[in-house]
């Protein structure tokens, strides 16, 4: 059977995904791997570009596509696979303190994976 | 129903947005998603409401001062709408403007008719010859209107404003703008602890706020934090100001013993090694409380509210707690 409501709605839809969008932001901004890329960036633009991000992995109404993720992080030529495991971690650990069970991450997991050529422009 | 814009009245089709709207009469206002996140199209309701959809995603000072997105309000009753940017100008006179401390002056002004603002709001003062700057009013409204507009003016060398300010005569003419900002005390709001930490003046209308928040009772501890790079920066003293003190000694007063809540002042030297952001988070620990109850007022030099604002968010403050106000110098 297909889930038919997604975890995007079963969070709260929009108006949730703004206190899961800073529990994500707050963790990748504590870790020590992740944060230096951020540090020049605006906090409130970040925040909506992090909101869209997990609005898309989240199966919401999709804002963010592929080629909008390669655009943002093109500059950042020194990304590799351990940043974005690095991120997906705190993706899933934040899921998991909102109340995701394990075939939800598992779900957001594979969703978010298939952008990784695209953040990583390969 | 119907929408008045600009002395004109126009037209709104059933569940047509206001946005939409004014666009089909022609009317441009800036716009960009129109779905309620960038919130390019805040206006501001005069008369009428457009009902609390329209008000989604804005802060609830923003909210207490009528604003809200053309995009997302499809009203259900007539509507008078401004821009946001719309300001109404008040003639003013310069009552006085006396050094309070180094490099600070305390000035005056008597605008010729009453003005209405939130404590901790600012408001561009114009003087002869067209020069502009915006200054947070540090007096409530009750003394505003017996003894004229308080605010502290850092003067800077060679300031066009606050050079002229400090030997400008008695009843020169100025022009105020309308009051503006985010950051002014809301009552009725939840009751969680106040943060309100500045540098410079900046701690001027966090100390207006602070004082509105005493005045309406707030039922949380209010604790304040100015930062200096140097001791004279901490123009009003090292100890909590007078003014402070009183507001907080009647505010108990008036309250049952067992409703003391305590209201606390701390100062910050960077000459000292001192870091407003590592005093600011300190003093939040201290609070010892849920950090997602806490609302913050940060208020001072740009680089400094920004420092401020990360750690409070990384303690765990929500954005939309934090209320920031960045002083950025004219360039004189």
């Amino acid at each position: 059977m297909t889930q038919e409501v997604s975890l995007y709605e079963r969070l709260g839809g929009s108006l949730a995904i703004r206190s899961v969008t800073e529990a994500f932001y707050r963790k990748v901004l504590a870790d020590g791997l992740l944060a230096p890329y951020f540090d020049d960036m605006d906090m409130d633009r970040q925040v909506a570009k992090q909101a869209s991000f997990l609005t898309m992995v989240l199966g919401g109404p999709a804002e963010y596509t592929g080629r909008e993720l390669r655009a943002a992080h093109a500059k950042m030529t020194d990304l590799d696979d351990k940043h974005f495991d690095a991120v997906l971690g705190h993706l899933a650990a934040t899921l998991r303190e909102f109340g995701a069970g394990h075939a939800d991450v598992s779900a957001v997991a594979a969703v978010a994976a298939s952008v990784r050529d695209d953040v990583l422009n390969r | 129903m119907q929408l008045t814009f600009n002395g004109h009245a126009y037209d709104v089709l059933p569940g047509e947005s206001v946005l939409d709207a004014m666009a089909r009469h022609g009317v441009g206002i800036p716009a960009s998603c129109r779905a309620g996140s960038c919130q390019a199209c805040i206006v501001r309701s005069v008369i009428g409401d457009p009902g609390p959809e329209a008000r989604r995603g804005l802060k609830p000072t923003w909210r207490a001062a009528g604003y809200f997105l053309a995009c997302l309000a499809r009203p259900s009753s007539d509507l008078t709408v401004a821009l946001a940017g719309e300001q109404a100008s008040t003639r003013a006179r310069l009552v006085s403007a006396q050094p309070i401390g180094p490099g600070v002056l305390r000035v005056r002004l008597r605008p010729e008719r009453p003005m209405e603002y939130q404590p901790g709001q600012h408001v561009a003062v114009t003087r002869e010859g067209g020069i502009a700057r915006v200054y947070s009013i540090v007096s409530l409204p009750d003394e505003s209107a017996r003894t004229g507009i308080e605010l502290h003016v850092r003067v800077y060398p060679g300031g066009a404003m606050s050079g002229w300010l400090a030997s400008a005569p008695a009843g020169s003419p100025l022009t105020l703008g309308a009051p503006a900002g985010e950051c002014f005390y809301l009552p009725g709001s939840a009751a969680g602890p106040l943060l309100l930490a500045g540098t410079g003046t900046g701690i001027a209308p966090l100390v207006a706020i602070a004082r509105a928040a005493l005045a309406h009772r707030h039922p949380g501890p209010v604790a304040l934090i100015h930062g200096a790079s140097a001791p004279d920066g901490l123009y009003l003293g090292t100890g909590c100001p007078a003014v402070l003190a009183d507001q907080a000694a009647r505010t108990a007063q008036r309250q049952r013993p067992t409703d003391g809540h305590p209201l606390s002042w701390r100062t910050c030297l960077r000459s000292d090694g001192g870091d407003i952001a590592d005093v600011v988070t300190a003093e939040l620990a201290g609070l010892a409380c849920d950090p997602g109850t806490v609302r913050a007022y940060l208020c001072g030099g740009a680089r400094s509210v920004a420092r401020m604002r990360r750690a409070l968010f990384l303690a765990g403050l929500s954005l939309a707690d934090i209320y920031a106000d960045r002083f950025v110098p004219a360039g004189c």
